[in-house]
């Protein structure tokens, strides 16, 4: 084969490939923008005829949308900011402190990445049913508030740190905590950003627990909240569309901003010591 | 030597102050759960033992045997492995292939179609599944539509039991294959050239270089990427309970989702443990199996 005839093969290829993938994405936004019915009839029109923003009127005003997003919002970012506390606190100290057990104590962590989330939910609902944490946010951000992915992630990068850097500091005197935020956190800035992506774009997807804890509809997220909504409005197909829409945005904004940040992270959860 | 020890001390106190917070929580809020999990799923706890704990009674392995001797139980496991076995490999295939066509030196544009590949790896699962329960709408989906230029008359795709789990199979490749693809590109990149340079010498073809070289290189990603995959897909929930709620006649009940109407629904959480712990023996048994296959592969 000559290697034009090959080259266009592999771009057709390519390009069938993207057009099949964004199909579905791109379908959701314009029927999101078609008037109620439109995207039903016969044959199924791709783009509006007139396109309305009336689905977005009625998922703001009168489905309490902006109320699903801020709860969605308020877990996600809460969620991200103390586990990126808290995990980078562990990688920190599995990384660079020499402790009796230290090791034995890490490969038991990473052991315990085998068992699935789903075996928790049932003792964890009941213990937050105890402590009269269902239906509340704190209760939706306890099984995200310490990850075992992301005291590896840390600490993989942080061993990379020379001890030299952290033995000048200890020079000047530095306590072990100015240490960490005075040194380490700084350095860690771009592992930081990759952790936080996955954080809060896990927590923003998630589905299972939340539809567990919160049993209230004013407390749905909005993965929650969108699943409950097909139940009434099934028939509105458009509407649908506007709320799979809003959910989905900010996500995807987000990865496309920090793309390569996002990446990386998938680069170093594959690799193995 | 005094010293000596004093530093190590130090060292341990403030390594154990910053393992604390993160350490605190994983065991109250997943080592712990884990273990009463274990227990609860020998016992009979119900909704009255949701209402009064002194109900509840250790019943030894009934629940386990109840479970086995369940034909639904049974009808979800298999539901469950035709996804995983089905999906899976089908998952890494595309993930393959598509690599393979990104990556190839010829081709242009390699950001702008990795991007567009992995868009729906971002999205929420529950808000895609949505927009493919129109998509697979017999009378107006557009899936239909465009069949119908192929002269294939409309399918009840969600409807039909023998067709709604390959849709959902369908769904998860569509979402799922830029994961891999990315760790795919990266095992690629990883391939020396000289190898390649080493082949076109010896006047090797594009798909002898693909079998000798490519593939046995990519062995290790390659059962990385399958064991990732299955474990992650044993773990189906969402697209059936937002597509078919486990219909039509049952034919996309998940374990998962059995496991949620059991603990959730019905309140029979002693029951549902045990499912879930079930699941579990099942994803250790794979993650074992990967470990020893990778061990032999890297020997």
């Amino acid at each position: 084969m000559k290697p034009a005839v090959r080259s266009w093969l592999l771009h057709a290829g390519l390009s069938i490939v993207a057009v099949l993938t964004m199909t579905p994405t791109v379908w959701m936004v314009a029927a999101s923008f078609m008037s109620p019915g439109e995207a039903s009839s016969t044959p199924p029109p791709f783009l509006p005829a007139h396109p309305t923003l009336e689905h977005y009127a009625a998922l703001t005003d009168r489905l309490h949308m902006p109320v699903y997003f801020f709860n969605s919002f308020l877990i996600a970012s809460s969620v991200t900011l103390v586990s990126l506390l808290a995990n980078s606190m562990a990688g920190f100290a599995f990384a660079k402190y020499r402790f009796k057990g230290r090791d034995r104590t890490f490969r038991l962590l990473l052991s315990g990445m085998v068992v699935p989330a789903q075996v928790t939910m049932l003792p964890l609902f009941l213990m937050m049913k105890k402590f009269g944490l269902v239906n509340t946010y704190v209760g939706a951000m306890v099984p995200g508030l310490a990850s075992i992915f992301g005291i590896f992630l840390i600490r993989q990068f942080v061993r990379s740190v020379p001890d030299s850097l952290l033995e000048a500091a200890r020079m000047d005197g530095a306590g072990e905590f100015r240490l960490y935020r005075t040194v380490i956190l700084p350095l860690c800035k771009p592992i930081l950003l990759t952790l936080a992506l996955f954080t809060f774009m896990g927590m923003w997807n998630d589905f299972m627990w939340p539809l567990i804890i919160m049993t209230d509809d004013a407390r749905y997220t909005l993965p929650v909240a969108l699943a409950n909504l097909m139940g009434e409005h099934v028939l509105d197909l458009e509407l649908m569309m506007a709320g799979s829409v809003i959910t989905v945005l900010p996500v995807v904004i987000l990865f496309l901003a920090f793309q390569r940040h996002y990446v990386r992270g998938i680069m170093l959860g594959g690799v193995k010591e | 030597m005094n010293l000596r020890r004093r530093y190590e001390r130090k060292q341990t106190a403030a390594a154990l102050l910053f393992l604390a917070p993160a350490l605190s929580v994983l065991a109250a809020f997943f080592v712990v759960p884990v273990a009463a999990a274990f227990l609860m799923s020998f016992t009979d706890f119900d909704i009255y033992g949701l209402g009064d704990l002194s109900t509840v009674r250790f019943i030894g392995f009934r629940n386990y045997l109840r479970i086995l001797e369940t034909p639904l139980f049974w009808k979800a496991l298999s539901n469950t492995f035709y996804f995983v076995v089905i999906g899976a490999p089908l998952s890494v295939g595309v993930s393959l292939v598509v690599a393979l066509m990104v990556n190839a030196r010829m081709a242009r544009f390699k950001g702008l179609f990795r991007t567009i590949y992995f868009l729906p790896v971002v999205t929420s699962l529950v808000a895609v599944a949505i927009v493919w329960r129109y998509l697979y709408h017999p009378a107006h989906g557009l899936l239909n539509h465009a069949l119908g230029w192929l002269g294939i008359g409309p399918v009840d795709w969600l409807g039909d039991p023998n067709l709604a789990m390959p849709a959902i199979i369908f769904l998860a490749v569509w979402k799922n294959f830029g994961y891999n693809m990315l760790i795919f590109i990266a095992g690629l990149s990883n391939i020396p050239d000289d190898l390649y340079e080493a082949a076109r010498m010896d006047g090797a073809s594009g798909w002898r270089q693909f079998v000798d070289i490519t593939l046995p290189m990519l062995t290790p990603t390659t059962v990385f990427v399958v064991m990732l995959t299955l474990i992650g897909y044993f773990q189906l929930f969402a697209e059936p309970y937002v597509m078919t709620q486990g219909g039509p006649l049952n034919a996309t009940l998940s374990v998962v989702l059995m496991m949620y109407e059991q603990g959730f629904r019905w309140w029979n959480m002693g029951y549902a443990a045990a499912i879930a712990f079930i699941l579990f023996a099942i994803i250790l048994f794979f993650t074992l199996l990967q470990m020893f296959i990778q061990r032999r592969v890297e020997a």
